[in-house]
């Protein structure tokens, strides 16, 4: 089953895209770490922000985590609060 | 209390909610915005929050402080949107029986609160912009 999943981007991430999240496409069992790599594939300017990790559900997420089609799922860049 | 705000953040409300009887401490702890970073003159700055998980770590950090130390209260205010210089852009505040703990967590949650809450600061220059920290 193919699906798609829309990935909340803020800060840096939000400027490189133009937008303020993103719909990829999400095959059954894929992880983390494809969704990134497709990601940083779309938008190659992604591969020059320091870090990104990604949020599923409000919580950080391994790469190897599996994404189902109901997540949340948020970009993180470096954050800079305080 | 643990809250995200577009509004400015009042410091004496703050303290009031920090007031306990055993309380023979309160810290509390402003971020400010400055001027000049690198050498370079600051406009404003833009903070922007994933504000739902940002809430979610910022109460991971109290609870991580409640079980180090045994605060009496603790309060945390955050502001996103658009702050100029000398705004609060952060309050921690803490209050325990004794001064050394009040030190100690306070300095434990806005240094963690700096490494993992999902908020955002952008620089504005008078020449250009960025994003604090995003790229080497």
């Amino acid at each position: 089953m193919n699906a798609s999943i829309s990935v909340l981007l803020f800060g840096i991430t939000r400027d490189i895209t133009g937008q303020s999240a993103v719909s990829v496409p999400l095959s059954d069992g894929n992880r983390v770490g494809d969704l990134l790599q497709r990601l940083q594939q779309q938008y190659p300017r992604l591969s020059d922000i320091r870090s990104l990790l990604v949020a599923v559900n409000g919580e950080y997420a391994d790469s190897d985590t599996v994404i189902n089609s109901k997540d949340e799922v948020a970009l993180i860049p470096p954050v800079s609060g305080g | 209390m643990i809250a995200i705000t577009t509004d400015p953040i009042d410091v004496a409300s703050a303290l009031k909610l920090l007031q306990a009887d055993e309380a023979g401490a309160i810290d509390l702890f402003l971020g400010v915005v400055r001027d000049k970073t690198q050498e370079r003159s600051v406009d404003h700055l833009e903070y922007e929050a994933y504000d739902r998980m940002a809430i979610s770590e910022m109460r991971k950090i109290v609870d991580e402080a409640n079980r180090r130390w045994k605060l009496l209260r603790c309060v945390v205010i955050h502001r996103k949107g658009t702050l100029r210089i000398g705004e609060i852009a952060v309050l921690i505040g803490v209050a325990t029986p004794h001064r050394a703990d009040a030190f100690d967590a306070t300095r434990y949650v806005i240094d963690t609160i700096k490494q993992t809450v999902p908020i955002w600061k952008k620089e504005i220059f008078s020449d250009g912009e960025v994003w604090v920290n995003a790229t080497p």
